[in-house]
């Protein structure tokens, strides 16, 4: 099986606090193909996130069977790269200490030899060029714009040429403009990188934009609820948001993450209330 | 007359900061003004008082008596000798607590395990009078210097423990499970995460804990001793020398201010990447 493929077979993850049990994961099986982009959506709740960590090991799925290139999961390995949403850099270090951190690790210098070293070098002047961080090569993360700053959590995970990025809604704190342009460099980047990248968010246009397959998932409990194929080209184009597929698509999932959230206004009840408050 | 089209109009370059405005700012100016407002009000309404009043100087000495008693003790009954050992006292007991307690509160902060074997045991312990355990100090540890230092020891060790755990908590999952993520082993989580992570919080608390330890000087002077600032004032108070106890209480307040400073000049200096802005 090749390095990038996952294959999750009935995944259950139960969360047990005091008397109270949560399903976070319910009966979850999904295959991933090696070099593709999956996104991940649904209402709060869903198990979404719970499913990306558990592909990165930092959860224990409850029973079930989790590969990756054919490999079970015992815990977090170099092979699967995380980016969080925000929080996860090192303030203490400088754009360039963050995106060197995995080189002061035993579990990346083993064997090392200077040809490595220097490859590693490399590597990390090439992603601060590739991320567009040449410039704040020398700042401190607290210097960084919320866009900037995951620029470099990203190049920090690219930095040991993970098989699989996983992307825990990276983009959620930041603005709508910044937003489009860390879409299009994520595109970029998975390309040439040929990873495949498992991709958590609550915006169904992202999902979309993004995914070569969108994985609806429904809370209460958590399950894949229905997985879309995306009907743009591979080279996405911001244009492509307003084609009829694009939109087709998107109301579709829109109005299934309605259905699944059991989350309602009732419209009855607010007018009845406006007139009270009238009278 | 009317101003040009994106003139800047008059009032705008005449327009103060409203000093109420909630968490507003103050200019670098008025805040030094009104600290030394806040520093020499007292000290003026004291020799007012002391002065005009008719208080009698056994209940409050004037400024000027304090001041005066602050030039004899340093002339003639050795201060600096007194400030010495004191200072000794205080930085050795609050050594030996942060010595053990850094690597104790870095456990009950880091596993779960041993926070519930010994978090509830120390909330416990911190809650005891440290005057209290004088007498038990002398029967155990005896009347030397170690007694001394014991007790300043005794003071802060309990609250620094609880701190330092604290801090370590403080530390974001994100941060860790971040090198979790890249294959960083739990030594290595521990040392180039957790540590650096916490390492500025953890100064604040030994500059916090070390104001706590000389608010106990006069407790472990209380122990058999015959030098010290603590003693000098204990003794001050059985001869009714009230300007003495006063220059005694405002020695120890601006020694303190001095650590104080001198640590968080280290903060800045260890920690630029918390200053750097913009």
């Amino acid at each position: 099986m090749p390095p990038g493929a996952i294959v999750c077979r009935s995944l259950w993850k139960i969360f047990e606090a005091g008397p109270s049990r949560v399903t976070a994961l319910k009966d979850v099986t999904l295959n991933i193909a090696d070099g593709e982009f999956v996104t991940l959506v649904g209402a709060s709740g869903c198990g979404k996130s719970t499913l990306l960590r558990t592909l990165a090991g930092l959860e224990e799925p409850s029973a079930g069977e989790l590969e990756v290139g054919g490999i079970p999961v015992t815990g977090p390995g170099v092979d699967r790269a995380m980016v969080f949403q925000n929080y996860s850099l090192y303030p203490w270090l400088t754009v360039t200490g963050n995106i060197k951190f995995t080189r002061q690790l035993t579990a990346h210098t083993r064997d090392r030899t200077s040809a490595d070293v220097e490859r590693a070098a490399g590597r990390a002047d090439a992603l601060l060029e590739l991320m567009g961080l040449k410039a704040v090569a020398g700042a401190y993360p607290n210097q960084l714009s919320g866009g900037m700053q995951q620029r470099v959590a990203i190049a920090r995970a690219l930095m040991s040429r993970p098989r699989i990025l996983l992307m825990d809604e990276p983009f959620g704190a930041l603005d709508a403009q910044t937003r489009e342009v860390m879409h299009d460099l994520i595109l970029h980047v998975s390309e040439l990188e040929q990873s495949t990248v498992v991709f958590v968010t609550h915006d169904v246009e992202e999902a979309i934009y993004l995914g070569r397959r969108v994985v609806l998932m429904a809370p209460r409990p958590g399950r894949i609820d229905s997985v879309y194929e995306v009907p743009l080209p591979a080279r996405r184009e911001q244009a492509m948001k307003l084609s009829s597929g694009f939109v087709r698509l998107k109301a579709a999932i829109l109005k299934r993450i309605r259905e699944t959230s059991g989350l309602k206004t009732d419209l009855e009840l607010l007018q009845k209330l406006s007139q009270r408050a009238a009278s | 007359m009317i101003p040009a089209p994106g003139a800047e109009p008059a009032e705008l370059r005449d327009r103060r900061p409203n000093l109420w405005a909630i968490r507003g700012s103050v200019s670098q100016r008025r805040y030094w003004a009104l600290a030394t407002l806040g520093l020499s009000l007292p000290l003026l309404a004291w020799w007012a008082l002391a002065a005009f009043g008719t208080v009698n100087p056994v209940f409050l000495p004037g400024p000027l008596d304090v001041a005066r008693r602050i030039g004899t003790w340093f002339a003639d009954e050795e201060l600096m000798a007194d400030v010495r050992i004191s200072c000794y006292r205080v930085v050795a007991g609050w050594t030996l607590s942060a010595l053990i307690a850094m690597p104790l509160g870095l456990f009950i902060g880091t596993y779960r395990a041993v926070q519930a074997l010994l978090e509830p045991l120390t909330d416990f312990v911190r809650y005891m009078p440290a005057v209290a355990f004088v007498p038990l100090v002398m029967l155990w540890i005896g009347i030397d210097e170690g007694a001394k230092i014991g007790m300043i020891f005794i003071g802060t060790f309990f609250q620094m423990v609880l701190m330092v755990a604290e801090d370590v908590r403080r530390v974001p999952m994100q941060q860790i499970e971040a090198a979790q993520t890249m294959g960083a082993t739990r030594t290595e989580i521990v040392e180039k995460v957790i540590l650096p992570s916490a390492k500025p919080a953890l100064l604040d608390t030994l500059r916090i804990t070390m104001g706590w330890a000389w608010t106990y000087l006069v407790v472990a002077e209380l122990v058999a001793a015959n030098s010290g600032l603590g003693f000098a004032i204990v003794k001050a108070q059985r001869f009714l020398q009230t300007d003495k106890i006063f220059a005694g209480i405002l020695l120890i307040g601006l020694i303190g201010l001095a650590f104080d400073q001198a640590f968080r000049l280290a903060h800045r200096a260890a920690f630029p990447w918390l200053y750097a802005k913009g």
